[in-house]
């Protein structure tokens, strides 16, 4: 299979800001068995060769409809889940870059305190047989940060920083509300210190005022450890809110990427289009005037030809349906895969200032 | 829009304006159990207008769903309805007949030939409402013939036309595929396509769009408005999603822990929310396409355990607006405020028309 050559990381120089994680080409396929003998008769591109970077202290959205790799592609950035493909370079803190794709094992331990994760279900994503002690304390204790008597003095102000009571610890999940158990889950990945936090969905189950005491935690301990966050969601207002720069997922590919203004309001591709008319907006004053699009995601087993998008795409042309788009920079800093992006005027998010 | 023009005040009601279709008064719908009594519906009362789509709002846990239920008396056990009437205005040809449905037994001919016939209700989870053991055919022709007097083939053709009308292709294939062929948001058009199969007068959709992708929400809220639009239905619109009630509703009722707490039209609610319960709502949620990020401000603490309700006005424990002595005491007044709103908080004691 031939790679295309991308070029989506635009040097440190443009931004200012160090690039920590750099992925390229990532590719994750699930093989698809059938018969007795579980022959390999073709495989989902969950992840087909994405690539982006994540610069210091940013918060990257990734957003897409279910199904669309997002979850996949955060996973394999942490190698929660094994990449088929692709780079990962990583600029550990003494500024030396690392492949996290090509490292086995044991080199990777020592940087899985760098790199962590926040789960969407604050219910089935904690132990319910640990206290809030056992699992904030356990990154500590198998990193070797910590042990003994300093476990506990660690855990107590982890607690503390996300608004619990250290006099809790000894408390099983159970005993927490769903917001509560979502700031003990931040609590646990925050424990090593991490650099990278990959955020996904993590307040897609809370209700809506806990969902925004959550959002306004994340940003402030962004702000308090320099974190980096890879914020997985489909929620566009949250999205919004929270994120420098987003990537717009689709069947396991990157159609767009630009700062969170720029795509917002001058989105370059079509799916994001659709997706931003059809996010409700939460004026009645803006007359919903929603691209409502055809027929339903494709089977990412079985993808259109071309461009993936366009048996739904209402501005396809005879070459959608023939070639693929390369993804590429459009204007400084905007990137999608679309063969009519320089033509096209879309239509994005009115201003609700 | 003609989704616009219709105003909610009761006033206007002799003067040929909307007609009411449902008066809920002083609901209450509990819920004995072991661990106590949850009060999850304590004393609601709104009207539903003919045409009209209202917005039931509010957290996880506000009883919403439950109120909707006991609208259509499908409330599961232990839940009762223990107080309240819930006044049904019936079309009896001409005739216009006042139904307490608080009164009826569940299980009545009266209320087995209300429920599905004249009122229907969609879920958040299809298959809720869906068996998996039958084709969407089979379920949508004997609700069909449950009501309407139908032969099977004539039913049969009428699920097939529904199908259709709730945009799924290939209606006379799909009419007898089982639910597991269909994807999420193909059952949730063939559950809408059985709830509208005896042309309902009132539809109760408890959030119908929650599980589902924006770009298939916003195709199941268009078809919506489409097929209320053609068969001049009430929707009750039951979310926690504030930007689906500001792009569907007319009218909105606000929910905290069983009782309403403010209810106004759309527009006038989140130009200008009167509850701070509403208020603190509304500075909790992201709008999209605001460029300037003010940092949110969430209503402090979470909804109380319902066995341990507070004393007084039930928001007074998270409310920064709190008047001690008075609040903390004393249960609020409803108070009417002009333009057919409604607000159950103290801040408007003597502001009102009531």
């Amino acid at each position: 299979m031939i790679q295309m050559p991308v070029q989506t990381t635009p040097t440190a120089k443009e931004t200012g800001r160090p690039v920590l994680l750099d992925v390229r080409n990532l590719q994750k396929y699930f093989p698809i068995r059938t018969g007795v003998f579980q022959h390999v008769t073709g495989s989902v591109k969950a992840v087909d060769n994405i690539s982006f970077a994540i610069y210091e202290g940013e918060t990257l959205g990734l957003v897409g409809e279910s199904g669309c790799g997002k979850t996949t592609a955060g996973r394999c950035v942490l190698r929660g889940i094994e990449p088929t493909g692709g780079e990962i370079l990583y600029r550990k803190p003494t500024g030396e870059t690392v492949d996290l794709a090509q490292l086995d094992k044991k080199a990777l331990a020592p940087l899985r305190r760098d790199l962590q994760m926040i789960f969407q279900d604050p219910y089935s994503s904690l132990n319910p047989r640990w206290t809030l002690l056992d699992i904030v304390g356990e990154p500590l204790l198998v990193n070797h940060i910590a042990s003994g008597k300093e476990i506990e003095d660690r855990v107590a102000d982890l607690l503390k920083r996300v608004g619990l009571r250290p006099e809790y610890m000894r408390r099983y999940p159970h005993a927490f509300s769903g917001g509560e158990r979502q700031r003990v889950g931040i609590a646990r990945a925050l424990a090593t210190r991490p650099r990278l936090v990959v955020a996904d969905e993590p307040v897609s189950a809370l209700d809506v005022s806990v969902r925004a005491q959550t959002l306004n935690l994340l940003q402030d301990l962004q702000s308090e450890f320099q974190l980096t966050y890879l914020f997985i969601s489909h929620d566009l207002s949250v999205v919004e809110h929270i994120c420098d720069r987003v990537a717009v997922m689709y069947l396991g590919k990157i159609v767009e990427m630009a700062e969170t203004e720029a795509l917002y309001t001058n989105p370059l591709h079509p799916y994001t289009e659709a997706l931003m008319s059809a996010a409700p907006k939460t004026d009645p004053d803006i007359k919903p005037n929603r691209i409502v699009l055809e027929g339903e995601v494709p089977n990412p087993a079985n993808p259109p030809s071309g461009c993936y998008f366009h048996p739904r795409c209402r501005y396809a042309v005879e070459r959608c349906k023939l070639e693929a788009p390369v993804f590429e920079e459009v204007k400084p800093g905007h990137f999608t895969a679309c063969h009519r992006a320089r033509e096209l005027t879309l239509r994005g998010i009115p201003s609700a200032d | 829009m003609e989704e616009q023009t219709l105003t909610t005040t009761p006033t206007q009601e002799q003067s040929g304006g909307p007609k009411l279709l449902v008066e809920i008064e002083n609901l209450k719908t509990y819920f004995k159990l072991d661990e106590g009594l949850v009060k999850a519906v304590d004393g609601v009362t709104f009207d539903i207008y003919r045409g009209e789509t209202l917005g039931i709002v509010g957290e996880s846990g506000c009883g919403k769903s439950i109120t909707a239920r006991s609208i259509l008396q499908i409330i599961d056990p232990p839940g009762k309805i223990v107080e309240g009437s819930i006044r049904y205005h019936r079309a009896k040809g001409t005739q216009e007949q006042v139904i307490d449905i608080a009164q009826i037994k569940p299980n009545s001919p009266l209320m087995r030939s209300i429920r599905g016939e004249e009122m229907a209700m969609i879920f958040q989870e299809p298959m809720t409402s869906l068996s998996p053991v039958y084709t969407i055919g089979n379920q949508i022709i004997e609700a069909i013939q449950l009501h309407r007097k139908m032969t099977k083939q004539e039913a049969r053709n009428e699920a097939i036309d529904l199908l259709r009308k709730v945009g799924i292709a290939n209606p006379e294939q799909r009419v007898d595929e089982y639910p597991h062929q269909l994807s999420g948001g193909m059952r949730q058009r063939a559950m809408i396509a059985m709830a509208l199969s005896c042309h309902p007068r009132l539809l109760l959709a408890d959030e119908p769009t929650t599980a589902l992708d924006v770009t298939t929400q916003s195709q199941i809220l268009e078809l919506m408005l489409e097929l209320k639009r053609e068969m001049g239905m009430a929707i009750v619109m039951i979310t926690h999603d504030l930007g689906v009630v500001a792009e569907m509703a007319q009218r909105v009722v606000v929910m905290y822990l069983g009782r309403a707490v403010e209810v106004a039209d759309v527009r006038s609610l989140f130009h200008d929310p009167k509850h701070p319960y509403t208020q603190g709502l509304m500075q909790s949620v992201p709008k999209i396409g605001r460029k300037t990020r003010e940092r949110l401000q969430p209503i402090k603490g979470m909804v109380p355990n319902p066995y341990n309700r507070p004393k007084g006005c039930l928001f007074h424990p998270r409310c920064p607006q709190c008047i001690p002595g008075k609040c903390d005491l004393l249960e609020p007044p409803t108070v009417n405020l002009p333009g057919g709103r409604a607000v159950s908080c103290w801040l408007y004691e003597g502001s009102g028309q009531s």
